[in-house]
């Protein structure tokens, strides 16, 4: 048996590819015969379709079109309720919806086409903002523009207020966030009726894409191929969309006899048109006691889902149950809604949900500790969860857990109590104009896996194949999208089987050739996969066993012999598992109450600030991230996920403004959409405590992925609260919004 | 690639091997390198000039290939991604050192990245810390949060043989 991979920085499987150039993104492909597609679009918000126009000067007869009335199947995108559209047909909901589509060979004379269609639209009055979709000033969507609503509700709440030494009420938001991976979306399609319908592309999740090509196409599932190339970041933006833009370019190949078509979005309408996170509005109404003690909370969280109802309920979901964060509270009463809007849809984003949830919280916990006049540690120290204690919905944590022992890590990490009294007694002498500094921190935690039921509905399987020379394959359509999936399955497979790392490679997800293991979204891919990928590989050895091939304790020499004569004899060796919650596990729908999740990573993030009160720039200096993830597969990888993440949440925070007019971005590109660069960050510190999880992989890994987006925007605005005295409620905080909030408290 | 059909001839030599190519004059370098010559390792984040995924040397010169009309490499030199170290061969040191580190995750950022380092550590062997902050700060990468690239080029640094 080798020593153990798992825990080890062993090079990442595809990283020779990628930094050699030879890495085949989608745009990177080309077939024979292969024409280029285009989407004609809404210009207006909302209303009715009265015409459509050809305009001179295009040879019209060249081009493939493809309207509504050429689709085969159902013209909406299936996810999980039907009602947003491929192409609209009579109504528009949102400012670039999809109207009709163009193919041809000749890039150049496609986009001269495509600005040449005339698409005349009787405007009808919109829904542009959260609060106008709540108070129906127009209604949109069903019968009150409510796509989901959630009721958590723990202990009394309506009794606390009464015996509360004191209530607290506070109101926070947050903007839309682009994803802004550097691969836009982009799709290849090659359909026909003879042959089915095969989509290539970037995107996160093969199988909700192989969904909705079923019912697009009215075909049956061994007729659809979906394969995921490789794939130029995510984040949640890769998760729903691959589902319109791989239906649209099929739907060109099939109307053009099965010419391959390819659609690649450019940085514009990328922006514009594709899905964003979800802007937010929380009320908090906390109770405590003199002493600090958190008695109800009462939370009223509404997320803007934009047009159509895609994957509002889910991401309202996550934002729900995270909106109480890790604390000890009896009474707690949450309602959510996701309201609809004319604006393009918001969907699934790194966190989706919690970022939004978690700040509003991680902001009220410092202004409930001003008020009973604890600092924001002691006060949090005091009803921090504990192993035993209830989350809001009412969930044991059996799993130990030591908020403190994080916080005490971070601070020590930090120098966080000695700063925090330095900066104090500094910017009391800093006159106006000048630099003020603050530090501030956030405590939560992130639930991996889907939400409650969740994953016994997805009921993943994961495969795994061995040949006749012993390499290993693992079959699965969870993807490799930057944060490693290729490299820590392998480290688990290799571990289980006790085989070198270099003999397990991960097969293409391709929905022809790999079982469905769900979605790579969710944090699930590690600890909810990553746990069928060990079972199936195990199942090749049991099988070997079985077979009388292969010994208890065997070399690899032994097990490529054993495979070798496997093979000979029986043809193909493969093994497959099936996920199966773990014991005891309960969760119930339609009280929003009990396990929500299989386990939490929780964590304390540390962000120290400097605010130039001339010229309202902010600055982060230092980041430290404390996080609690199980055990930790791949130190580089862990860590860079981290590091990624955080650096999102600082451009959530401080330099990442959607800028809406009529319900459309108009700052749609990078010049005027700003992430951070590599001059704009801190010194990012990642620091892992690894608490085994008894039913993750390998030794006991959780989920990651998420967690890092959770934390940074209340760090930083609780530390950006020190600095300047200010409590800021909205991110992101631009500069306009610090000089505002800074000229009306002096 | 153009509906006019006007074309002209473009000579330059493309990781070494000398090129002449026929092309629109107004035709972007990038489109030139991926589309007629097949060096796909050259992306395009945006077309605008503020990723730098499209990043090439132009004798010796970082430049975002997205914003070159090919005209102007005339008689240039330039290096992509795939010239970087030579086919078959051992990987350059910033790239070995990218692997080992963990700068490239989704990747799509990383051969600009890559390019944009080599020349970084041709132009400063030795970098400070504010030296490869500055010299990447035209190279986007949404993934990373930069940590481990800026490691990446540490250690690319501290070995020998390190150059464009
Ligand atoms: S594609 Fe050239 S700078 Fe972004
Ligand atoms: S590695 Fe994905 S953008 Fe840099």
């Amino acid at each position: 048996m080798l020593t153990e991979i798992v825990g080890k920085p062993v090079p990442r499987k595809e990283g020779r590819s990628k930094v050699t150039g030879a890495a085949r993104y989608v745009d990177d492909l080309r077939m024979p015969g292969m024409l280029y597609g285009a989407t004609v679009r809404s210009p207006v918000a909302r209303g009715r379709i009265r015409s459509v126009t050809f305009g001179e000067g295009v040879p019209w007869d060249e081009f493939v079109v493809v309207t509504a009335k050429d689709i085969p199947g159902e013209n909406a995108v299936a996810l999980i309720l039907l009602d947003q559209p491929y192409l609209a047909s009579e109504f528009v909901n949102h400012a670039e919806e999809p109207i009709l589509l163009l193919a041809h060979a000749d890039k150049q004379l496609l986009e001269r086409a495509r600005r040449a269609v005339h698409v005349d639209i009787e405007p009808l009055p919109a829904v542009f903002t959260l609060a106008d979709s709540l108070a129906r000033t127009q209604t949109i969507w069903g019968e009150d523009n409510i796509f989901k609503s959630y009721l958590v509700d723990k202990g009394n709440v309506d009794e606390v207020w009464a015996q509360a030494d004191l209530v607290v009420e506070g109101e926070y938001s947050t903007g839309a966030q682009e994803q802004l991976y550097i691969e836009t979306n982009g799709v290849i399609a090659v359909a026909n009726a003879e042959e089915g319908v095969t989509v290539w592309g970037s995107m996160q999740c093969p199988y909700y894409v192989h969904k909705a090509l079923l019912k697009l196409f009215a075909l049956p599932p061994e007729r659809v191929r979906v394969v995921q190339c490789e794939t130029g970041g995510g984040f949640g933006g890769k998760e729903e969309y691959p589902s319109m833009i791989g239906g649209h370019a099929a739907l060109l190949s099939w109307k053009a006899g099965g010419r391959p078509v390819k659609i690649i979005y450019d940085r514009a309408e990328d922006m514009v048109a594709t899905t964003k996170r979800h802007p937010s509005l929380t009320r908090h109404r906390t109770a405590v006691s003199r002493d600090g003690r958190l008695l109800g909370m009462e939370i009223e969280f509404v997320v803007d889902g934009g047009a159509y109802a895609t994957l509002s309920a889910v991401v309202l979901s996550r934002g729900t149950i995270h909106a109480a964060g890790p604390y000890n509270c009896p009474n707690v009463r949450i309602r959510s809604r996701a309201v609809a809007t004319n604006v393009p849809p918001h969907g699934a984003f790194r966190g989706f949900g919690a970022p939004q949830s978690i700040f509003a919280l991680e902001r009220q916990m410092d202004k409930v500790a001003a008020a009973v006049g604890l600092s924001p540690a002691e006060f949090r120290r005091r009803n921090f969860i504990r192993q035993g204690e209830t989350t809001a919905t009412g969930q044991v944590i059996r799993e130990p857990v030591d908020m403190a022992g994080l916080l005490d890590r971070a601070f020590e990490l930090t120098d966080y109590q000695a700063k925090r009294e330095r900066f104090a007694r500094e910017n009391a002498a800093v006159g106006a104009g000048g630099v003020k500094r603050g530090i501030g921190f956030a405590s939560f935690m992130h639930g991996a896996g889907f939400t409650g039921s969740g994953e016994d509905y997805l009921k993943s399987i994961v495969g795994a194949e061995a040949d006749a020379s012993g390499r290993v394959r693992i079959l699965a359509a969870s993807t490799e999208i930057g944060q490693g999936t290729n490299t820590i399955f392998a480290q688990i497979a290799s571990d289980a089987l006790g085989l070198n790392y270099d003999l397990v490679e991960m097969a293409q997800p391709d929905t022809g050739n790999v079982p469905d293991s769900g979605p790579t979204v969710a944090s699930r891919t590690c600890m909810i996969v990553g746990r069928l990928v060990e079972s199936a590989a195990l199942g090749l050895r049991q099988t070997l066993q079985g077979a009388g091939l292969l010994a208890d304790e065997y070399t690899e020499g032994d097990w490529r012999e054993a495979c070798r004569q496997y093979v000979e004899r029986y043809g193909a060796l493969k093994s497959f598992s099936q996920y199966k919650p773990p014991p005891g596990v309960r969760w119930d729908d339609e009280k929003y109450e009990g396990d929500a999740y299989g386990a939490f990573a929780w964590a304390v993030y540390v962000a120290e600030v400097s605010v130039d009160t001339l010229t309202y720039e902010t600055r982060v200096d230092d980041f430290v991230a404390v996080q609690e993830v199980g055990k930790v597969v791949h130190p580089i990888l862990a860590a860079g996920q981290i590091e990624g993440g955080v650096a999102q949440a600082i451009g959530f925070t401080l330099y990442e403004n959607v800028v809406w007019q009529d319900g459309r971005m108009v700052n749609n590109g990078m010049t005027n959409y700003v992430m951070p660069t590599s001059v704009d960050l801190p010194p990012i510190r990642v620091h892992f405590e690894e608490q085994p999880y008894e039913y993750g992989p390998a030794g006991g890994a959780k989920g990651i992925g998420e967690l890092p987006m959770d934390g940074g925007a209340p760090a930083i605005l609780n530390a950006i609260e020190q600095a300047t005295g200010v409590s800021f409620t909205h991110v992101p905080l631009m500069p306009e919004a610090l000089m505002r909030g800074l000229s009306e408290t002096t | 690639m153009t509906d006019s059909g006007l074309k002209v001839d473009v000579a330059c030599t493309v990781n070494g091997a000398r090129q002449t190519l026929r092309v629109h004059p107004l035709a972007r370098l990038l489109d030139v390198l991926r589309e007629d010559l097949g060096l796909t390792g050259t992306k395009e984040g945006c077309g605008e000039g503020e990723c730098g995924a499209c990043s090439v040397l132009v004798d010796g010169e970082l430049v975002n290939s997205c914003l070159v009309p090919v005209l102007q490499v005339e008689g240039a030199e330039i290096k992509t991604i795939e010239g970087v170290s030579a086919r078959g061969a051992e990987l350059h040191a910033v790239q070995q050192a990218f692997i080992e580190c963990g700068g490239a995750q989704c990747g799509i950022c990383t051969p600009g990245m890559v390019l944009a380092a080599v020349s970084l550590l041709a132009n400063i062997p030795q970098p400070t810390d504010a030296d490869i902050r500055n010299g990447l700060a035209g190279n986007l990468c949404r993934c990373t949060g930069y940590m481990k690239i800026f490691d990446a080029v540490v250690r690319a640094c501290e070995r020998a043989g390190v150059k464009a």
